[in-house]
């Protein structure tokens, strides 16, 4: 088996450990008790495992654990600080966008980079609706989702 | 987990083309967005990688005085898109990359693998092509400067040697000043989906006349291609709806488009017709004319 020895934060938390390259970010993260970060699809295609590398939205499926080396992540379970949801995940509960949840840690971290990324913005949902394009979700008919990200872009 | 047998993380381009030398089996990964879906099926012809992310100077993405522009081959859809200088200079660059995939994926996958894999769907294949993209790449024997045209062999394959590797994109001013541009990609889904038939065109007018016209397709042939027959019809003319039913006719000259499950031939050329006429009436307008 071959390892690399990395260094990263994870939720603003530093850990070093020595990864097996044939890992993905989602398996690291998964095994290390993260399990907000959901396996769907496993090729790109679902969003379900969105982590945030150094603020960029990535797959974390068709993401090396390896390259996670000297980068800060952030998944779902860090966006909520001391027992408080982010304006995000509040948008979410409000605006009813959670059916069986399976997409939703993926997708509050897409809309988490979305609004960070187009902060001050007046958002259509035009553009709401290409900013999340990378999620799919089987339940809500996105409407909800659109609504919530919208929502959340105005807090 | 991904089953990879061997994995060299190159400190230098001169440790990735070593690495690559002394491995007949090995392969390059970049942003991963398909080589790691090909290893999560199982292909283990991609079980030996050299992975070159940790070369930092292949993200760059620069002008020079001369405004030649340079985009290093690890840049991400989504810095390109988002760059001054490429929004600046080449807008249909960026139109196109805007239709891979979704963000996530723009922000890990690279141009260079686009064009690398030799995808006869790649999106940014119609951009290089129509702007004569030439490829600095680095070898066994040394630096060299490949041409975009021709470089697409056909499907998945391309001139590069196992060795090689990619450095760069150059870009020259002749071949973005003055020309306005448009890409439309035909897809069942309005993202995440691989094109239909992808076409891009950029375009020079003189006065009232069509100067110059560069038309390229993707998924219109075993390749990316060109279009020598649609660009000379359309040259020296008024773009009237005539001249766009020139072009139409001529470009079927140009295509090979086969039958898949995405779509049968006679359809795909279908659309090759009426997406040469949209993308220049489109990139008339862009400069400002009316078609």
């Amino acid at each position: 088996m071959q390892t690399i020895n990395i260094k990263l934060t994870i939720n603003n938390k530093k850990y070093e450990m020595d990864v097996d390259i044939r890992k993905s970010l989602m398996d690291l993260l998964r095994e290390m008790g993260f399990t907000s970060v959901k396996q769907g699809c496993g090729v790109g295609e679902c969003g379900a495992c969105t982590v945030l590398v150094d603020d960029v939205s990535v797959d974390s499926c068709l993401y090396l654990a390896v390259w996670a080396n000297n980068k800060a992540i952030r998944t779902a379970e860090g966006e909520c600080k001391d027992g408080r949801l982010s304006p995000v995940q509040e948008a979410y509960v409000e605006e009813g966008a959670v059916q069986c949840g399976f997409c939703t840690p993926g997708l509050i971290m897409a809309t988490t980079s979305f609004l960070e990324k187009n902060k001050g913005k007046k958002l259509s949902r035009e553009e709401v609706k290409k900013g999340h394009a990378g999620n799919l979700c089987r339940c809500t008919g996105y409407q909800t989702i659109i609504n919530a990200a919208i929502t959340a872009g105005k807090k | 987990m991904f089953p990879i047998e061997k994995y060299h993380y190159a400190s230098s381009v001169d440790d990735a083309i070593q690495a690559l030398a002394a491995d007949e089996k090995s392969k390059i990964i970049a942003g991963g967005t398909d080589v790691l879906v090909r290893l999560h099926e199982g292909d283990t012809e991609y079980g030996c990688l050299v992975d070159i992310n940790g070369l930092n100077k292949l993200k760059e993405i620069r002008i020079d005085d001369d405004g030649n522009i340079y985009i290093g081959s690890l840049a991400t859809c989504t810095e390109i898109m988002e760059h001054e200088i490429i929004r600046k200079h080449l807008p249909m660059l960026v139109e196109s990359l805007a239709t891979i995939g979704g963000p996530q994926v723009r922000n890990t996958a690279t141009m260079g693998g686009n064009i690398c894999n030799g995808a006869v769907s790649a999106d940014s294949g119609c951009a290089a092509l129509v702007h004569e993209f030439d490829l600095v790449i680095e070898g066994r024997e040394g630096e060299r400067m490949e041409s975009i045209n021709g470089f697409h062999t056909g499907p998945g394959r391309t001139i590069l040697n196992h060795s090689d590797l990619l450095k760069y994109f150059l870009v020259r001013p002749e071949q973005y000043e003055g020309f306005s541009g448009s890409y439309i990609k035909y897809a069942m889904r309005g993202a995440m989906d691989i094109a239909t038939i992808g076409c891009g065109a950029m375009l020079r007018m003189d006065g009232q006349y069509i100067d110059t016209l560069k038309l390229a397709f993707a998924v219109a042939a075993p390749t990316p291609i060109r279009c020598p027959n649609a660009e000379k019809a359309a040259e020296k003319q008024i773009p009237t709806d005539e001249t766009l039913e020139a072009i139409a006719d001529a470009v079927e000259e140009d295509v090979k488009p086969r039958t898949s499950w995405r779509a049968t031939k006679e359809f795909r050329l279908h659309i090759i017709r009426t997406l040469a006429k949209r993308v220049t009436k489109q990139a008339v307008e862009n400069q400002g004319g009316a078609c």
